[in-house]
């Protein structure tokens, strides 16, 4: 079952995995995502799908290491199994012709951007690309994006690979220049990210679209752990997600939602480490 | 019954109830009158032959005993554990009218328990013309009894379950200390060995779709569930430590998380528990709560009169020093930095009686009053799985949600049937089981050829 057919380290602490899955390849759609369990004692996390190989029945995930799940999903190796791996999840992005379309794609945010931009692109659209890291050593698919991109901009926070600054400050000085000329926004990436975006294009009436990325356990609307409150609506982001109209989702509730465990998440963590280094 | 012992029960999640050993069983069995018209088996939905089965297990016959149950009912383990038999069997039972009826659940369960441990089976029923292939969505209760009979009539049988265990609410909204996973998972090793296939993580609408399966199966039986978790849009209810019913069980029961950090998956309990909402989930997110080490509260708006969970589930939950508060409905959830501080509630009285018979609840003007707490847990009712409906327009829902059905359990998508929870709302295990075996009856009788 769900083997890992290759697996690498494409930028630090970021990994990109292949893993076969053949009916959720033929389903694959930009935007679907999967949860995955790493072990027989794992938690369920959720990742984006970047990629899908329909012939070979395959997928391809992107991930940051952020904690003991992510760590021992990025210390297997090529012919590991993982322990299950579920979806395609989510509603698919919404793709059209829709003109002139600006798409972020802050951190780990990079890996879900790509299938958007390939099928907006796809679609007869303009397409803008932004992506942006911490430092040029956390960039990845810089290449393919610039590939299919019409035009294509880096910010990092430290000035080590294109703009100094953030990706809202690029999209804020293209918006400047060109804002009536944008139909759409579609922004992934940290919370704090898309609600800035948010905030830029809303006076600006441009459609922004956000992919949420809250907890979640099941992923298929069972428990309700992944709920946002979207134009005042309670909204399951698993089921009814994970892209929202950005300039209704009340942002602050989720970065404070998205912390819950975090003292948890590091005790497990570090209880892992210790274990490892015992041996 | 025996039962574990309080500080036991309060330190872990095994099994409180601890069922006859085969002398009690022998003495409670000998109670029985042996109606002549039983009117306990014509209030079971599976209509188990009780008379016959407690005759045959008080002459020591446990193994004729067990082929009787296992006739009707392929899972007694299951069902002396959890079915309400105290508004079922019990009810109707003769003796019941001048004083305590026959324990039917504790002798049923000690047959199942029998069942497992010696392996027992029926054998299959030879059929004649050709052996239909059956996909079964779900794996709960109704999918698990749908399989046992088109396997026992020796029909090709694949049951595909979303989650990556099998078992439906058995494995991830009953606690272990009522249904320990093992007897969950001897049940399905059971219908493994009888030669069902069981495939996980397929969600059926995402996954594959219906009219896909239908490409390879004679016919498909949905039993998906009521899983959607109802949650109540007041303000405060997306502070974190509030769950829902579901998230919780699930991250206990189904995560494990009460082992964390042996298992990955957390869960948040802090020192003061409230749960609203009456029913038995309410029961066990409390004795969950109780067993993770806090002080539980239930709140519920009518009193303990209409509570509609099961009275030993109270009895249970009020033994392991859950509190209970009555007549007093959520307003708003108070919150600090983020985090639950406490819960407004509104006084409630009680009105006229509602649809369900039971007094409604009014709230009293100006009787709010806050308890304070660190998380909440709103077990207030589940709604019909709406994945499949959704995905399958020619499947037709009610206003409710729930999937319409005619008499053979078929839906409005030919050669589709369903039941469970997804066909009646949020019910029990036993009728789950029943509208299981009744589908899987009418798939043969409609599509046998
Ligand atoms: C906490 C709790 C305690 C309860 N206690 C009792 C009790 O003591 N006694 C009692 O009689 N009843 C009890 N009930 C009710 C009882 O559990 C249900 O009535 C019964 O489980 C319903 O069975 P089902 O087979 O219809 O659905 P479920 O048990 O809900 O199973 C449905 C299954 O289908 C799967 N599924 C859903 N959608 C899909 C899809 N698209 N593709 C594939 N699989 C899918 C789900 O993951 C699930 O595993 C309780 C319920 C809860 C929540
Ligand atoms: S993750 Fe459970 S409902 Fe969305």
């Amino acid at each position: 079952m769900y083997e890992i057919l290759e697996i690498k380290e494409i930028a630090k602490e970021t990994y990109m995995a292949k893993v076969k899955a053949p009916l959720i390849a033929k389903k694959f759609k930009p935007g679907h995502f999967v949860i995955v369990r790493v072990h027989e004692k794992g938690e369920r996390i959720p990742l984006t799908i970047v990629k899908a190989d329909k012939r070979e029945g395959n997928i391809t995930l992107i991930f940051k290491v952020v904690g003991k799940t992510t760590l021992m999903l990025s210390r297997m190796s090529c012919g590991d199994s993982l322990a299950d791996i579920v979806g395609p999840l989510g509603n698919p992005s919404e793709i059209d012709k829709f003109g002139n379309v600006i798409c972020i794609g802050g951190g780990v945010g990079i890996a879900p951007i790509y299938p958007i931009v390939k099928a907006l692109k796809n679609a007869g659209n303009y397409v803008i690309t932004i992506i942006g890291a911490r430092s040029s050593d956390y960039l990845f698919l810089e290449k393919e994006l610039s590939e299919i991109s019409d035009e294509l901009y880096i910010a990092t926070d430290d000035g080590s690979k294109g703009f100094k600054g953030f990706v809202t400050d690029v999209l804020k000085s293209i918006l400047e220049k060109r804002g009536d000329q944008i139909n759409r926004v579609i922004v992934i990436g940290p919370t704090i990210m898309m609600k800035i975006a948010a905030e830029i294009t809303r006076p600006l009436k441009i459609k922004t679209i956000a992919s949420l990325n809250p907890i979640m356990v099941d992923g298929t609307g069972m428990c309700g752990a992944c709920r946002v409150k979207v134009a005042g609506e309670i909204k399951f982001a698993c089921v009814h997600g994970p892209e929202f109209d950005a300039h209704e989702v009340d942002f602050d509730e989720l970065i404070n939602r998205l912390n819950m465990y975090k003292e948890l998440e590091y005790q497990a963590l570090e209880k892992y480490l210790g274990e490892k280094s015992e041996k | 019954m025996r039962k574990l012992p309080l500080d036991k029960r309060l330190r872990s999640f095994d099994e409180v109830a601890l069922g006859y050993d085969l002398k009690e069983a022998t003495l409670e069995a000998q109670r029985c009158l042996q109606c002549k018209d039983p009117p306990c088996v014509k209030a079971c939905p599976l209509h188990v032959n009780i008379p016959k089965f407690i005759k045959l297990l008080r002459e020591g016959k446990l193994k004729e005993a067990a082929n009787v149950i296992l006739e009707q009912n392929p899972f007694p383990s299951i069902c002396g554990r959890v079915c309400p038999q105290e508004e079922l069997c019990q009810s109707a039972c003769a003796l019941s009218k001048i004083g305590e009826p026959v324990a039917i659940g504790r002798l049923e369960r000690f047959i199942g328990d029998y069942i497992l441990e010696n392996n027992i089976t029926l054998p299959k029923k030879t059929v004649s013309g050709n052996k239909l292939k059956i996909a079964i969505v779900g794996s709960g209760p109704a999918g698990l009894s749908a399989a046992y009979f088109l396997s026992m009539h020796s029909c090709e049988v694949t049951v595909f379950e979303a989650l990556h265990e099998f078992g439906g609410v058995l494995v991830y909204g009953i606690p272990n200390f009522r249904l320990p996973k093992e007897i969950v998972y001897k049940e399905i090793e059971r219908l493994k060995a009888s030669g069902v296939k069981f495939v996980k993580n397929v969600i059926v609408g995402k996954t594959v779709t219906v009219k896909e399966i239908l490409e390879f199966y004679d016919a498909v039986f949905i039993g998906t569930g009521a899983g959607l978790p109802n949650i109540l849009n007041i303000p405060g209810t997306n502070l974190c430590e509030v769950y829902s019913a579901n998230e919780f069980l699930i991250r206990i029961n189904l995560m494990r998380a009460y082992k964390f950090p042996n298992y990955d998956t957390p869960i948040k309990v802090g020192r003061k528990v409230i749960v609203i909402g009456g029913g038995n989930v309410a029961m066990d997110v409390a004795r969950c709560a109780r067993r993770l080490g806090a002080d539980v509260t239930i709140v519920y708006r009518r009193t303990e009169k209409e509570m509609p969970a099961r009275r030993e589930e109270i009895e249970n939950a009020k033994e392991e020093g859950v509190k209970f508060k009555f007549l007093a409905s959520p307003v708003r959830i108070i919150g600090e930095n983020g985090h639950v501080k406490g819960v407004e509630f509104i006084r409630m009285k009680l009105g006229e009686p509602d649809e369900s018979g039971r007094r409604r609840p009014i709230p009293i003007p100006g009787s709010e009053f806050v308890m304070e707490c660190d998380t909440v847990v709103f077990a207030i009712g589940q709604s019909p799985n709406p994945l499949i409906p959704n995905t399958t327009p020619e499947i037709k829902t009610n206003q409710w949600g729930c999937i319409i059905i005619d008499k053979n359990n078929m839906t409005t998508m030919p050669r589709v049937f369903a039941g469970g929870d997804i066909v009646s709302g949020a019910a029990t295990v036993v009728e789950a089981v029943a509208d299981g075996k009744k589908a899987a009856f009418s798939m043969m009788k409609l599509l046998g050829k």
